[in-house]
């Protein structure tokens, strides 16, 4: 079944192509791998699937409805979660309730949340992802004083928080600590293995791609040259070129 | 019976706290034998109310606003203008409704601008409720004002003393304060502070943008009403001088004192700006430069506001961080 498809989408700045024509179909349950060189229009894929940016041109469809236009937190709340390239999360908070600002919004009325204050089922399951993702002893310090791999494990808690159906990582092991990126990789094997959920991941390690992803696309001045399995990928002689040059 | 006597004590200790503040309030009716510093703690509790609205607007939801004399004007106008034609109350709610609606509509800008951009913005407004009201001379009184603004009775309840109009003061400020303490504590704290901390992030997360931020700024803009039209009858007197620029200056300048983003800062904010000044008096000619020196220090010095001061004694005493009131 297809989660996600773009067709033909487009993202111009001024007369330059950051996107240019896109095609990409995601499978539900599939680690689907996206890769490019720097400036090959990842990240900007990213940005007008959860509506950050507003495409210039072509259509995006979240399970068979359109949601080309629509605002971020109406995506979000269709079920695409995304964390970033560089971690955004909300630096005088407290983890708990950077946690906690991932589901409220999923849940009731704006005005039933005026009344919201308790929230024991959202604290128990903040507190036991903190736990799945072993920082549960981070709760109620503040995001800020959290080290870089850390922010990355609170940037992915906050988005499972809402169970979305699909996952957009944006380079989520860029900058983390070796011995935290097996424990990263490792917790995304088991969401898609164990929870079912869906992932697409930009990443520039490629052993990690390789070894993570079923299928991988790339891109390249943003335009799609090449789609298949990592073995397939490392063998493309466009992709060879791309990385390479000549 | 257990689970009950915890839940019993759980409301006992905010609840304990709401009437130690509220006698606070209060007190100085009973104990204050001068006129004027009775006028001056009844000052401090309006500047309060309007000084939290600022602070839900600016401190929590991260959105500049220079209309709050301009709210505060809006709200005494109400009541000066309605409160013969009907009932105290009733011009009070008015003028809070109307606030309310305006600053809904004030709101609408920081979806497109931001900083001093939507700064400047709400600086425009509060120029424009100020002609308004020096202008429409038929409705407002224009440049005169409007005199005799009575105080209220609520049957044999009354307030027209300075005392009792006190107590009616310190009731609304703490009902007020509850209201924002409620609303700061709800979800919707969480979403203001998270819009404030990082706004594409904040939508990204479902966050509403619009919905949030329209209703800090009419929330805000109400708590700034409220404070208006308690503020006409304790005067007795308003003209539109009262609610020009400077006085939005005035409120800003509490809610960064005080510590902007914190529940208790423009509690401390209104009180040190409302106070300092009268102390600075013995400096005769030079106490307005003595004031703006200290809260330049104040600024270059704590720039997280008063509350610094009350977070370090806390961890000193204590050995802990000083608790947060709100999320």
């Amino acid at each position: 079944m297809k989660l996600l498809e773009t067709t033909g989408l487009k993202k111009y700045f001024y007369e330059l192509p950051a996107l240019n024509g896109v095609e990409v179909h995601v499978e539900k349950g599939e680690l689907l791998g996206l890769i490019g060189p720097n400036g090959s229009g990842k990240t900007t894929f990213f940005d007008c699937v959860t509506g950050v940016l507003r495409s210039s041109g072509g259509k995006v469809f979240f399970k068979g409805q359109e949601i080309t236009h629509l605002k971020p937190d109406a995506i979000y709340k269709m079920g695409i979660g995304r964390t970033f390239q560089l971690v955004e999360l909300f630096p005088q908070m407290t983890v708990l309730d950077n946690m906690l600002l991932g589901i409220q919004e999923s849940q009731g009325t704006m005005f039933g949340r005026l009344f919201k204050i308790k929230e024991n089922g959202n604290r128990k399951k903040a507190l036991d992802l903190l736990e799945f993702l072993r920082i549960s002893p981070l709760k109620d310090e503040y995001a800020r004083n959290l080290s870089y791999g850390q922010q990355k494990l609170l940037d992915l808690g906050m988005v499972l928080m809402s169970d979305p159906e699909l996952i957009l990582l944006d380079e989520p092991i860029a900058g983390v600590n070796r011995s935290l990126v097996r424990e990263i990789i490792d917790h995304v094997q088991e969401l898609n293995e164990k929870r079912g959920c869906t992932f697409v991941i930009i990443e520039h390690d490629m052993p990690v791609v390789m070894n993570l992803c079923e299928r991988i696309i790339v891109l390249d001045y943003g335009e799609k040259i090449a789609e298949g399995g990592p073995k397939e990928i490392q063998n493309n002689e466009r992709v060879i070129k791309a990385y390479f040059g000549g | 019976m257990n689970t009950d006597r915890v839940s019993e004590k759980r409301w006992l200790r905010p609840l304990t706290g709401w009437l130690c503040l509220l006698a606070i309030l209060i007190l100085p009716a009973f104990v204050l034998k001068s006129l004027y510093m009775l006028y001056l703690a009844s000052l401090t509790c309006i500047y309060i109310i309007s000084a939290t609205g600022l602070n839900l607007i600016l401190g929590y939801a991260g959105q500049i606003s220079l209309a709050q004399a301009a709210f505060m004007g809006i709200g005494a106008y109400s009541v000066g203008i309605f409160a013969v034609k009907c009932s105290f109350w009733l011009a009070l709610a008015l003028g809070a409704i109307i606030a309310f609606v305006l600053g809904l509509g004030l709101g609408y800008p920081s979806l497109k601008v931001k900083h001093h951009y939507l700064a400047m913005v709400t600086l425009g407004f509060n120029i424009i409720v100020y002609l308004v009201l020096m202008n429409e001379q038929e409705v407002t009184g224009g440049p005169y004002g409007i005199f005799n603004i009575a105080r209220p009775k609520v049957g044999p309840l009354d307030f027209t003393s300075d005392a009792g109009y006190h107590v009616l003061i310190a009731v609304t400020t703490v009902l007020t304060l509850f209201v924002a303490y409620w609303i700061l504590n709800s979800q919707w704290g969480r979403a203001f502070k998270g819009i404030r901390e990082n706004e594409i992030r904040a939508e990204m997360l479902g966050v509403n943008l619009r919905n949030y931020k329209l209703m800090a700024f009419a929330i805000g803009s109400a708590f700034a009403g409220i404070a208006g039209g308690l503020l006409a009858p304790l005067l007795g007197y308003i003209d539109p001088t009262i609610f020009n620029l400077g006085f939005s200056f005035y409120f800003l300048l509490m809610v960064i004192v005080g510590g902007s983003g914190r529940f208790e800062g423009p509690f401390i904010g209104a009180i040190i700006v409302t106070i300092l000044p009268e102390v600075m008096r013995v400096a005769e000619r030079l106490y307005f430069v003595l004031f703006s020196l200290s809260a330049i220090l104040i600024l270059i010095f704590m720039p997280k506001g008063l509350t610094t001061v009350w977070d370090w004694l806390f961890k000193k005493v204590a050995g802990r961080e000083a608790p947060q009131l709100t999320k």
